[in-house]
C-alpha cells in the first residue's frame, strides 16, 4: 500500500502529452521554416504583410483544416470540405447576383446564413449517416463530394462573377494596421492590412480551441477518438458525439465557402479543389493522428500556416512550379508522419521503462490482454 | 434482509437459445467483504455479472440491494450505477490519451462546461486518499497497467457505490502490481463495500477472499467461507465429475520412451508464457492441464510459434530447430488445432473444401497452386474419413455444426502429414458423440505413430487419451503424471497445489 503521507499531488506540472508534444513540434518547425526564409529569401517575409497574407490568402483553408481536425480527433475523416466550398461558393455567387432585396445588408446576412445551411445540410446527413447508421465515414463523404461537386456543376457550368454592388465593398473592407506597414519606395506608408476572412479564420481557430478543451462535447470528441469502446463504458453518448462532430465539421465548411468568397468573389466548378487534401495535410502536420484521439486546432492552425509558408517560398524561389509545390507539400508531409511516430514510439518506449524500472519488473504488455 | 447483506440474487435464470446458461442460481454479498466467483470456462460467471450489471435481462429470479425495499429490475449499465453497482472489467476501459482526472469524471455529471480545476482537485482528493499513485493531469496511457486499473477503480467507486464487481482484473499484471491492487481492495472493503472478484487464479482468490461462490455448468455448486474450502475441494467443484460414459476408450499405451523423442524444448519461452520445458515422443499423447489461465494455452502456442517466441532451444527429430513463426512450425511437420476455433481456427465464409485445403497450400507455397480436381479429392476423402456432416464440398464451413467445424479443421491438418500435432480444445462446446469420436481418432493416430498433444478443460477427457499430464498452475508446470498417477484426484491433488 502506498503510503497515504504523500503531499498532495494535485496540480504540479505535467510533462507534455503525446498531443502537446506534436503540437510544439509543428509550431517548432514553422518557426524555424520562416526564419529560413527571411534570412534567405529576404524581400517579402522581412515585412508584416507577408504572415498577414498567408492569413488572407488561407483563411478557408484554416477553417476547413479546423473542421477536418474536429471529425479526425473523433476517429472519423470528411472528404466532403472541399466539395462543401464549391457548392457554398457557387450558390451564394448565384443567390447574390440574382437577389432582388433592397437592403444589402439583408443579402447579405442571407447569403450567409444559406452558406452556413448549405454546410449545415451536409453536415447533419453525413453526421446522421456515420453514427447512427454506422456507415463508413470515408465512404459517406466521398459521396457527400460527389455530390456538392454535381449540384455545384448543375448550378452553373460557366463561372459566376459576383455582380453585387454591396458585398463587392465588403470584399474590399480590410483591417488597416499602420504601426505594422512599411514604407513603399516613393515615401507612401502602405499599412498593414488584414481581410475579414482571415479574422473569421482566426476566430474559428480560438473557438475551436474553446470547445474542444472547456466544453464536454470536445472532450467527448476527444474520449471517442481515443477508444471508442471505453467511451461508451464511461457512459459517453458516442454516436450524438459522433453525430455532432460532422456537424460542427459541415458548419465550418460552409462557413468556410462564404469565407472564400469574400477572398475571391466568383464561383466555378473547381473552387477549393482538393481543398479536403490541404485541410487534411495541414491537420496531420498539425500534429492530429488519423487514428483519433489526438490534435488540437492550434497546431491545425500552424500546421496550415506550414503549408501556406512552403507555398510562398516556392513561389518567390526560382522553383516556382506547380509540381514543386506538391513534391514539397509531399516531402513535408511525410516528413511529418515519420516524425511523429518516431516521436511516439520513442516515447512509449522511454515510458514502458520508467513504469518498469519504478516496480522493478519486467515490462508490461501494452493493450488488452491475450484472452487464453 | 439481514443488516450487513447488501446484494442478493435469488433463483436467478437465464436462457440463452439451446442453452441453459443459468439455472436456478442464489448468490449472497455481505458489506465489506470481497466476494470470489468462482467456475471454469461456461459455468456462467460473466452471464452472472452481466445479469447484475444489467446487459442481460434475466429470465426468472429476483435482485435485491440495500436500501431499496423489494426486487429491483436493472436494464442497463447506467442502472445498476444507479442502485450502487459498479463494474471494471479486464480489459480498461478507459481512454488513455485522456488525463486521469478526465477519466474519473466523463460522461458524468450535467452542464455542458468542463471544469478542470474542480475536477482535478476532486481527483487528487480521491487519489490520494484510496493511494493511488497517479497524478490527477497525468496523461493515462502514461501510467502502468496496474495504476490505470487502479484508476478504472476509483471511478467506479464513488459515494454511492455499495458493489463493486472486478472482472478478471488481475489477468494482465505482474505479481507486484497485483499486491497493490489487494492493497487498494482491502482498502475499500475497510470501507464497507462488497467486492465481488471474478478470477481464475486460485491463490489470489485465497490471498483476498472472505468467501467463495462456485458456479458450473450454470448451476450454483454452493457458497462457502474461505477457511471451509481448501483449495483442493475448490477445484473439485468447479470441475466436477464427469458422468459421460465414455469408459471404452483408454489410453493404455505407455508414456512414451526417451530415446525415441520427436520434439522437445528447453527453456522455450514466449511474449505469453514463462520458460518452461518440454518434450514429445513418437506416438505419445500427452496434455497439458491446469485451471483456465495457468498457461496450458500459452505453453502450446509457444511450441508452435503462434506467440513470438523469445527464448529457449528447440529440437525435431534430435536437430536444433529454429520455430519463430506459424510457418516454420508446419514445416517441421508441427500442426495445431486453436483453442478458439472461430477466431483462429474456421475462415467463414470459404467452402468446407478450401478450409480443408489451406494448410497444405501453405505449406507447398503460393507457387505450386494444387489443382482443383485434387482438392475436391481430397476434401472428399477426408469428408469421409471422418465421417463430416456437410451438404457438400463446397458449403460455406459457417453454415456447419460446431462439431463439424472442428473436424474440417482437424482435416486440413490430417492433410498435411503431421508428425507432430497440437490439439488445443479440440472437443470444447460439441456434442458427446463427435467428442467420442475425436477422442478416438487421437488413439488410433498416436498408434500410427502420430505425436499429439491434447489440452482439454474436461479432466476425464484427458485421462481418457493422454499417457502423460503435464499440469500447470499461474502460469508455471507444477508437476508431471504417469501411469499409476493418473487418476483424477491426483490431477486435482497436483492443480490445487498439495495442499489438502
Amino acid at each position: 500500500m502506498p503510503d497515504k503521507k504523500q503531499k498532495v499531488r494535485s496540480l504540479q506540472r505535467e510533462p507534455l502529452t503525446d498531443a502537446q508534444m506534436l503540437m510544439f513540434i509543428s509550431i517548432g518547425i514553422f518557426v524555424v521554416m520562416y526564419l529560413a526564409a527571411m534570412l534567405t529569401l529576404k524581400g517579402g517575409f522581412l515585412k508584416p504583410q507577408m504572415i498577414f497574407d498567408l492569413l488572407n490568402d488561407n483563411a478557408a483553408l484554416i477553417i476547413i483544416a479546423c473542421s477536418l481536425t474536429v471529425v479526425m480527433i473523433g476517429g472519423g475523416i470528411n472528404i466532403s470540405v472541399g466539395g462543401i466550398i464549391g457548392l457554398t461558393v457557387m450558390s451564394c455567387a448565384l443567390f447574390l447576383n440574382g437577389c432582388m432585396i433592397e437592403s444589402s445588408f439583408v443579402s447579405i446576412l442571407l447569403t450567409f446564413l444559406l452558406a452556413l445551411g448549405i454546410g449545415l445540410a451536409f453536415g447533419v446527413a453525413e453526421g446522421f449517416l456515420v453514427s447512427y447508421l454506422e456507415i463508413q465515414p470515408f465512404i459517406v463523404t466521398l459521396a457527400g463530394m460527389f455530390l456538392a461537386r454535381g449540384l455545384t456543376t448543375i448550378l452553373s457550368v460557366n463561372p459566376v462573377k459576383v455582380t453585387h454592388k454591396a458585398f463587392l465593398e465588403l470584399v474590399k473592407v480590410k483591417l488597416k494596421i499602420s504601426w505594422l506597414g512599411y514604407t513603399a519606395q516613393n515615401g507612401n506608408l502602405i499599412p498593414a492590412k488584414i481581410e475579414i476572412g482571415a479574422i473569421v479564420a482566426i476566430l474559428v481557430v480560438i473557438l475551436m480551441a474553446l470547445m474542444l478543451r472547456y466544453v464536454k462535447l470536445g472532450r467527448n470528441i476527444y474520449a471517442v477518438g481515443g477508444n471508442r469502446q471505453s467511451a461508451l463504458m464511461l457512459g459517453i453518448n458516442v454516436k450524438r458525439t459522433i453525430f455532432w462532430s460532422y456537424v460542427i465539421s459541415g458548419l465550418l465548411a460552409g462557413l468556410a465557402g462564404f469565407v472564400f468568397l469574400m477572398h475571391k468573389p466568383a464561383g466555378n466548378a473547381s473552387v477549393a479543389l482538393r481543398g479536403e487534401m490541404d485541410a487534411i495535410a495541414s491537420s496531420i502536420i498539425g500534429g492530429t493522428l488519423l487514428t483519433g484521439g489526438v490534435g488540437n486546432v492550434i497546431g491545425t492552425f500552424f500546421g496550415t500556416m506550414i503549408l501556406a509558408t512552403i507555398q510562398k517560398i516556392i513561389a518567390l524561389s526560382p522553383l516556382n512550379a506547380s509540381w514543386w509545390q506538391e513534391m514539397a507539400n509531399g516531402a513535408m508531409l511525410g516528413f511529418f508522419i515519420v516524425l511523429q511516430s518516431v516521436v511516439l514510439s520513442a516515447r512509449s518506449k522511454s515510458r514502458i521503462k520508467q513504469n518498469s524500472r519504478k516496480q522493478n519488473a519486467p515490462p508490461v504488455e501494452e493493450g488488452p490482454p491475450q484472452t487464453q | 434482509m439481514q443488516d450487513d447483506i447488501v446484494l442478493t440474487m435469488r433463483g436467478i435464470c437465464k436462457y440463452f437459445p439451446g442453452v441453459r446458461a443459468l439455472n436456478n442460481v442464489d448468490f449472497t454479498l455481505r458489506k465489506g467483504t470481497i466476494h470470489a466467483l468462482m467456475g471454469e470456462n461456461g459455468a456462467g460467471k460473466s452471464t452472472l455479472i452481466k445479469v447484475l450489471t444489467g446487459v442481460y435481462a434475466m429470465d426468472g429470479g429476483e435482485i435485491r440491494i440495500d436500501g431499496h425495499e423489494g426486487p429491483i429490475v436493472i436494464h442497463s449499465p447506467q442502472e445498476a450505477q444507479h442502485y450502487g453497482i459498479s463494474t471494471v472489467y479486464q480489459e480498461i476501459t478507459l481512454c488513455p490519451n485522456l488525463t486521469v482526472a478526465e477519466n474519473m469524471f466523463i460522461g458524468r455529471g450535467s452542464g455542458r462546461g468542463v471544469d478542470w480545476k474542480g475536477m482535478e482537485k476532486k481527483a487528487g482528493e480521491m487519489l490520494n486518499n484510496l493511494g493511488i499513485p497517479a497524478r490527477p493531469r497525468q496523461q493515462l496511457g502514461s501510467c502502468s497497467l496496474a495504476v490505470q486499473q487502479m484508476v478504472a477503480i476509483a471511478r467506479a467507486v464513488d459515494a454511492e457505490c455499495k458493489v463493486l464487481i472486478l472482472d478478471e482484473p488481475t489477468s494482465s499484471l505482474d505479481d507486484k502490481e497485483v499486491e497493490m491492487l489487494f492493497g487498494l481492495m482491502r482498502e475499500l472493503k475497510s470501507r464497507g463495500v462488497g467486492i465481488i472478484f471474478v478470477t481464475h487464479f486460485l491463490e489470489q482468490v485465497y490471498a483476498v477472499s472472505d468467501q467463495i461462490t462456485v458456479l458450473r455448468n450454470g448451476e450454483l455448486v454452493g457458497q462457502y467461507d474461505v477457511k471451509d474450502l481448501p483449495q483442493v475441494k475448490l477445484v473439485e467443484k468447479m470441475i466436477g465429475k464427469d458422468l459421460e460414459d465414455l469408459s471404452g476408450i483408454k489410453n493404455n499405451a505407455p508414456a512414451g520412451s526417451e530415446n525415441d523423442v520427436f520434439y522437445e524444448a528447453d527453456d522455450l519461452s514466449s511474449s505469453e508464457s514463462r520458460p518452461f520445458d518440454f518434450h514429445i515422443a513418437k506416438g505419445e499423447v500427452n496434455g497439458f492441464t491446469g485451471l483456465l489461465g495457468s498457461g496450458r494455452s500459452e505453453s502450446v502456442r509457444a511450441i508452435f510459434g503462434a506467440d513470438p517466441v523469445t527464448g529457449g532451444t528447440v529440437k525435431v527429430d534430435g536437430k536444433q530447430v529454429k520455430i519463430t513463426k506459424p510457418l516454420d512450425a508446419m514445416k517441421h511437420g508441427i500442426g495445431y488445432l486453436p483453442e478458439d476455433r472461430k477466431r483462429d481456427g474456421i475462415i467463414a465464409d470459404l467452402s468446407v473444401r478450401e478450409n480443408i485445403i489451406l494448410a497444405l497450400q501453405v505449406i507447398k507455397g503460393m507457387n505450386h497452386p494444387i489443382s482443383r480436381a485434387k482438392t475436391e479429392a481430397f476434401a472428399d476423402e477426408y469428408i469421409k474419413a471422418l465421417n463430416i456432416k456437410t451438404a457438400s464440398t463446397e458449403t460455406p464451413i459457417r453454415s456447419l455444426s460446431g462439431g463439424n467445424q472442428q473436424k474440417v479443421i482437424l482435416a486440413r491438418w490430417l492433410l498435411t502429414h503431421p508428425q507432430y500435432l497440437i490439439l488445443d480444445e479440440p472437443t470444447r462446446g460439441i456434442d458427446v458423440g463427435t467428442k467420442t469420436e475425436i477422442q478416438k481418432l487421437v488413439l488410433k493416430l498416436a498408434e500410427e505413430g502420430m505425436s499429439i498433444t491434447f489440452i482439454s478443460s474436461e479432466i476425464e477427457e484427458m485421462l481418457r487419451t493422454c499417457s502423460r499430464l503435464i499440469v500447470m498452475r499461474d502460469r508455471k508446470i507444477v508437476g508431471e503424471l504417469t501411469g499409476e498417477e493418473l487418476t483424477q484426484e491426483q490431477v486435482m491433488k497436483t492443480i490445487a497445489g498439495g495442499e489438502q
